[in-house]
């Protein structure tokens, strides 16, 4: 069963200059005598006293201002970082997706990027080889699939990233806001893909400062504020909380109709995935 | 439930070995990526262990009086194992701080950096010991029934590459002089151990054998290159080289499990 429960959780970021982090200090600390408290590794809390649990099915959206700990957050809920007091039980295959360039080599070609991020992706080989034609197809890169990556322009890169970011099946999807950057006419076409994504797998949760995109993907949401949860509950309510006014007053009569649809039945969206 | 459990280290590494593609797919691809666009690819790794081999196996052999049907093969194999460690020394304190952004944006297991790190070196190790069997069908050396023992010296030998690798690896991340210290050491260590020269020269010319027996790499590459060589199998090298990996692999799975959880918070 795909589930997420973090207790009491904090971490703390040492932070080591270059004195500290070399072992002169240490040795010569010692030897030298009294240095006393300054001697110290300073800490940056980053997060504290996080309790969060999500079940197969939810949709959260993470929101909160730059710097309120977000991405850090993600990174517990991935498990790239353990909690440094409390604990954190991760059940599931995750897939984070937190920077759609990282893992991508621009010497060997898009079709071998291809295999490469979807194996850090917890894919197989031969389950990425099944879907180059697919993400082929959505990139439009044709023949340039077979050149080294280093010759595709930006565009070129977001549009191989994001196909085949959106053609796995996670268990655990985990998506920062960065994937935003890209032209609004291929958001467009990316949309549908990402939508599809996120009814294939298990769970999500989304970083983003998109109200719209938020609408669209996600149906309850967690506030950060300095490094705290400062709110969790439905979408709508901690948004309004957030941002002191009903954020969908104006939203795309789109958005408001697929929000309407996960008020009457939750889990209608998301049912085909059970397990 | 603490990180810090033994639990949780063993996952680690059974995690990490299941990922056999992901692994085995970057070390392949470090090689090949060193060599893209060149014409010969990865056959230069073969060809430039075999000039340094044939070189400095002629000039030793007339520097040290020696006859060069027995010294090249020594110098040969002695190079080709030297490689192998000094590889996974000297990458080993660099394999997470070189893996920043993988490990800041896709959770893997430790292992899987330490696997595809002793997978790189194993096939360096293997392109170069085609100079091996070149040498061997030149040199028509004395082998026996015993170079079978060749194929467990090398299995213990990457063995000890894994646990150097996550012990270095992992307090280098920490203390960011360790990699130049032990960049600056190899050289020294390379003059130090009976690679181009061989212990019985030393004996000869008055110095002590235990000069050249105090030294662990001394025994890691006799345990080798006396099975490869049709040399007689010394007991003492296969003990030493069974006891430090021991007590190497104790080291460093302590310390995975003390501090496999803190590296990303290091890196």
């Amino acid at each position: 069963m795909v589930s997420i429960d973090v207790w009491n959780a904090a971490v703390d970021f040492p932070i080591f200059d270059a004195k500290s982090r070399s072992l002169k200090k240490k040795v010569l600390g010692k030897t030298g005598g009294q240095i006393g408290t300054d001697a110290k590794v300073p800490i940056i809390e980053a997060l504290h006293d996080i309790n969060i649990s999500i079940r197969h099915g939810e949709r959260v959206a993470l929101i909160g201002h730059n710097g309120a700990g977000k991405s850090t957050l993600l990174r517990v809920l991935s498990g790239i970082y353990e909690p440094t007091r409390g604990s954190a039980r991760i059940e599931g295959k995750v897939a984070p997706v937190f920077d759609l360039g990282v893992g991508m080599d621009p010497e060997i070609s898009g079709r071998e990027n291809i295999i490469i991020r979807g194996l850090f992706l917890g894919m197989t080989r031969r389950q990425m080889e099944k879907r180059i034609d697919d993400i082929a197809d959505f990139s439009d890169l044709g023949r340039y699939l077979e050149m080294p990556l280093r010759t595709y322009s930006t565009g070129m890169r977001v549009r191989l990233a994001l196909g085949v970011v959106t053609s796995i099946d996670p268990e655990i999807l985990l998506l920062d806001e960065g994937i935003g950057a890209v032209d609004a006419e291929f958001l467009e076409k990316a949309k549908s893909r990402l939508n599809e994504l996120v009814k294939r797998s298990g769970m999500l949760v989304f970083a983003s400062h998109s109200d719209e995109f938020l609408a669209e993907l996600c149906s309850s949401a967690v506030w950060m504020e300095k490094g705290q949860i400062k709110e969790q509950g439905p979408l709508r309510e901690v948004l309004t909380h957030y941002k002191g006014k009903d954020p969908f007053e104006n939203l795309s009569p789109r958005a408001l109709a697929r929000m309407q649809d996960d008020e009457s039945d939750p889990t209608a969206t998301i049912g085909s995935n059970e397990g | 439930m603490s990180s810090r459990s033994w639990r949780k280290a063993f996952n680690d590494i059974t995690e990490g070995t299941k990922q056999r593609q992901l692994w085995a797919h970057l070390g392949w691809q470090d090689i090949k990526q060193r060599y893209r666009r060149s014409v010969i690819g990865p056959l230069w790794i073969t060809i430039s262990m075999g000039m340094t081999v044939t070189a400095l196996g002629i000039l030793y052999a007339k520097l040290f009086g020696q006859d060069l049907a027995t010294h090249l093969p020594y110098v040969a194999v002695g190079f080709i194992v030297w490689g192998f460690i000094s590889g996974c020394l000297t990458d080993g304190t660099e394999v997470f701080i070189q893996n920043e952004g993988l490990m800041k944006h896709l959770p893997a297991p430790l292992s899987v950096h330490i696997l595809r790190l002793t997978w790189r070196q194993t096939l360096l190790f293997g392109h170069n010991m085609v100079i091996y069997f070149i040498v061997l069908a030149i040199m028509r050396m004395p082998i026996n029934l015993s170079v079978v023992l060749a194929i467990p010296a090398i299995v213990l030998m990457v063995a000890n590459g894994a646990w150097v690798a996550t012990l270095f690896g992992i307090i280098s991340t920490r203390f960011r002089d360790i990699p130049p210290v032990i960049g600056s050491l190899m050289q020294l260590i390379f003059f130090m151990t009976p690679i181009v020269w061989n212990a019985e020269i030393l004996e000869e010319r008055g110095g002590s054998l235990s000069l050249a027996k105090i030294n662990p790499l001394y025994h890691y590459i006799e345990v080798i290159r006396d099975p490869l060589l049709g040399s007689d199998i010394v007991l003492t090298n296969w003990i030493v080289v069974g006891g430090i990996t021991v007590v190497g692999w104790i080291l460093a799975l302590l310390v995975l499990r003390n501090y496999r959880a803190r590296v990303t918070y290091w890196i």
